[in-house]
């Protein structure tokens, strides 16, 4: 066999490995897709099955299980809004943003100023005090309820929206100071030194320099507590007494319990619009949400 | 601009850590003084120490006539220059270099008039609408430069500024910021600058004069010639020049005639160098130390020279970097390339003349050069 001869079969012999291995890899790829769209689809489907049965009248919701209504209505919607009370649904997303507004706020002011006070400073009691705060992420939320409520109630805040948030305020979320003290632990201190050398007072370096620097971690702090907030069911039916002053997740419960026969797609249709926040305000969020809650995000 | 004084300077951590011991030092107005020593001994501390980013534990530091020993960084009148830049991310270029003007309230011209005087001064007009991010590490340099330089500050710091670049972009910004200290002398405003390096080039390159330190005590300080020329311990002999001093222990006699016995080899001492020596005992133990570059290659069998036997060889293009075995001790000579044997190769015996005047001896207990005053 001639030299050439011979290169040219080692060529081709490459070529035949070359195209089995695209093709390997094409299988694989496809393969791998079709397993994750399925159970994407398996997770989405109560989803994509509630948007669907909110269009539905009340009678289709129970004879067609597809999520695809035959004859699609927004009645759900129109007499949804309406409720059973004298108070349209708007009022009480009204309500859940009187909750949600001042508690998100509180949150990221306390827990970022508690956690640069760990993070950065030395002072005595310092490691008694960060075990306390992470031994109370230990704890179960039902443990101090009971203590809490005679506290807000010797206050005088029962049927008000103080206990919903003012907590949140001063720093009760340990999970999110927890979660800043990681992330600053992972800030170099050069940036601060240099705006204490630049003329800088404690409060001015935590503000122009570090809350910069946090922004991601207080997205992502902003992010869960929104969407925590709007889920919350249990601390407002305990505080809350006053129909005039629920927020969505109890008016839900509310249009299930005052009416005898439910009327389904009401239900669905508000849960829907109870949703759809925390669903926009995270897809607007999700590249600040993800970098926040991976720590270390900074480059130097 | 003013005057920078230590006195007796102490830093001790809470685990009881003692990292700075007592020092003293004075830095006159107007000068460059370089803090220069091994890791570990204690140069940043005692910088950071003057900036007020680390509390002091004894002594005073005085800037002017004033002790800043409790003052926040922000009113001690410094400037910082930091290792790895400490560039503000979020912050352009030009918010980068009015923040500290900004923070102290000055008129909006006032702060555009510095930050452009500063951006020409440092060439970098062309980045002040670009951040951080955007910079190379040479221009983030001059921009970490010129956030000092804006505040016109009594004393400037600089913390091991250029060990974040390449060697090339290194030696230009060596000569940038002692061209900076000079233009600033000749403008009528001579900056006072302590600056911080682990590298002796840099430090004999920039200083006025250098302060070698090592485990928190000062060695000496003393010009970058003095220092060379007349190290007063065999640390800083050691520490200062490049490739560095060749120290190797020798028995003293000084009954008669001066002898050095530098294992089973003698040498004779020639009155110059006997005359300088401050010994009172004979037979003491002592380091002789000769620079590299105090060797001469001499013929075979030629008297009062050390003879060894090459175990390596480097050349360096215009010299030569002769490794030799003497009696156990690994010598370094450099030989002037047009003085080198191209026969004295790895393996092969050469005898090295000492340039006695030249020529240290430390006592071996403490350290102490005897051989200069």
């Amino acid at each position: 066999m001639s030299v050439e001869t011979a290169n040219s079969a080692t060529f081709e012999e490459m070529e035949r490995v070359n195209r089995q291995i695209a093709r390997r890899h094409k299988i694989n790829s496809f393969i791998r897709y079709i397993l994750l769209f399925i159970v994407g689809i398996i997770m989405l489907y109560p989803l994509i099955w509630l948007i669907g049965a909110s269009f539905k009248t009340n009678s289709e919701i129970f004879s067609n299980p597809g999520f695809w209504p035959q004859n699609p209505t927004v009645s759900g919607y129109v007499k949804g809004w309406q409720t059973s009370t004298p108070y349209t649904f708007g009022h009480f997303f009204w309500n859940t943003f009187l909750i949600l507004i001042p508690k998100t706020i509180g949150t990221c002011i306390s827990a970022a100023l508690v956690a640069y006070g760990f993070a950065r400073f030395e002072f005595p009691g310092k490691r008694f005090f960060f075990s306390m705060l992470v031994a109370t992420l230990l704890l179960p939320n039902v443990v101090t309820r009971i203590p809490q409520y005679l506290l807000f109630r010797d206050l005088g805040w029962l049927d008000t929206f103080l206990p919903l948030w003012v907590p949140s305020a001063f720093a009760q979320d340990a999970f999110f100071t927890f979660m800043l003290v990681q992330f600053l632990r992972g800030i170099p201190r050069d940036m601060e030194e240099a705006a204490r050398v630049d003329g800088a007072n404690t409060l001015q370096t935590l503000w122009y320099i570090v809350t910069p620097l946090l922004a991601p971690a207080l997205i992502s702090v902003a992010l869960f507590q929104f969407m925590w907030t709007m889920n919350d069911f249990l601390g407002p039916l305990i505080y809350l007494s006053s129909v005039d002053k629920f927020p969505v997740s109890l008016a839900l419960k509310l249009s299930i319990d005052t009416t005898e026969a439910f009327d389904w797609n009401q239900i669905l249709a508000m849960s829907v619009l109870a949703i759809t926040p925390a669903l926009v305000v995270f897809f607007m969020a999700q590249k600040y949400f993800i970098e926040g809650i991976s720590t270390g995000g900074v480059k130097g | 601009m003013a005057h920078l004084q230590l006195k007796k300077l102490v830093k001790k951590y809470p685990n009881g850590f003692e990292a700075v011991h007592g020092i003293d030092l004075d830095v006159k107005d107007g000068e460059f003084m370089v803090l220069v020593g091994p890791s570990g001994c204690a140069k940043s501390t005692t910088l950071r120490m003057i900036a007020g980013l680390e509390s002091v534990t004894a002594g005073e530091i005085r800037i002017g006539e004033r002790v800043v020993n409790t003052l926040v960084p922000g009113r001690r009148g410094i400037a910082m220059v930091f290792q790895n830049y400490a560039l503000y991310p979020h912050m352009k270029v030009r918010k980068n270099l009015s923040f500290g003007l900004r923070l102290a309230g000055r008129p909006k011209d006032e702060i555009e008039a510095a930050t452009k005087e500063v951006a020409e001064i440092l060439e970098i007009e062309a980045l002040l609408d670009r951040l951080p991010k955007e910079l190379s590490g040479g221009q983030a340099q001059r921009v970490a430069l010129g956030r000092a330089l804006i505040k016109k500050p009594e004393v400037f710091l600089f913390d091991e500024p250029l060990s974040n670049l390449d060697a090339k972009l290194r030696a230009s910004m060596r000569v940038r910021i002692t061209d900076l200290h000079r233009r600033l002398k000749e403008e009528g405003r001579p900056a006072t600058v302590i600056y911080v390096t682990h590298d002796q080039t840099e430090a004999m390159t920039m200083g006025d004069r250098i302060c070698v330190m090592k485990e928190g005590h000062i060695m000496q300080v003393a010009d970058p010639v003095t220092l060379y020329d007349k190290p007063e311990n065999a640390f800083v002999a050691g520490f200062i020049g490049t490739p560095e001093m060749n120290l190797m222990n020798a028995q003293l006699s000084i009954a008669g005639s001066h002898t050095l016995k530098i294992g089973n080899q003698t040498i004779s001492l020639a009155d110059e160098l006997a005359s300088r020596i401050k010994a009172s005992a004979d037979d003491s133990e002592v380091i002789l130390g000769i620079r590299p570059q105090h060797f001469h290659l001499a013929p075979e069998g030629t008297a009062d020279t050390l003879s060894g036997e090459v175990t390596a060889l480097e050349f360096m293009g215009h010299e030569v970097y002769l490794h030799v075995n003497v009696e156990g001790n690994s010598l370094i000579a450099v030989i002037p390339g047009e003085e080198y044997d191209p026969t004295n190769v790895r393996g092969s015996k050469v005898c090295l003349k000492v340039n006695e005047s030249r020529a240290h001896v430390f006592d071996r207990e403490s350290g102490k050069n005897i051989s200069f005053t």
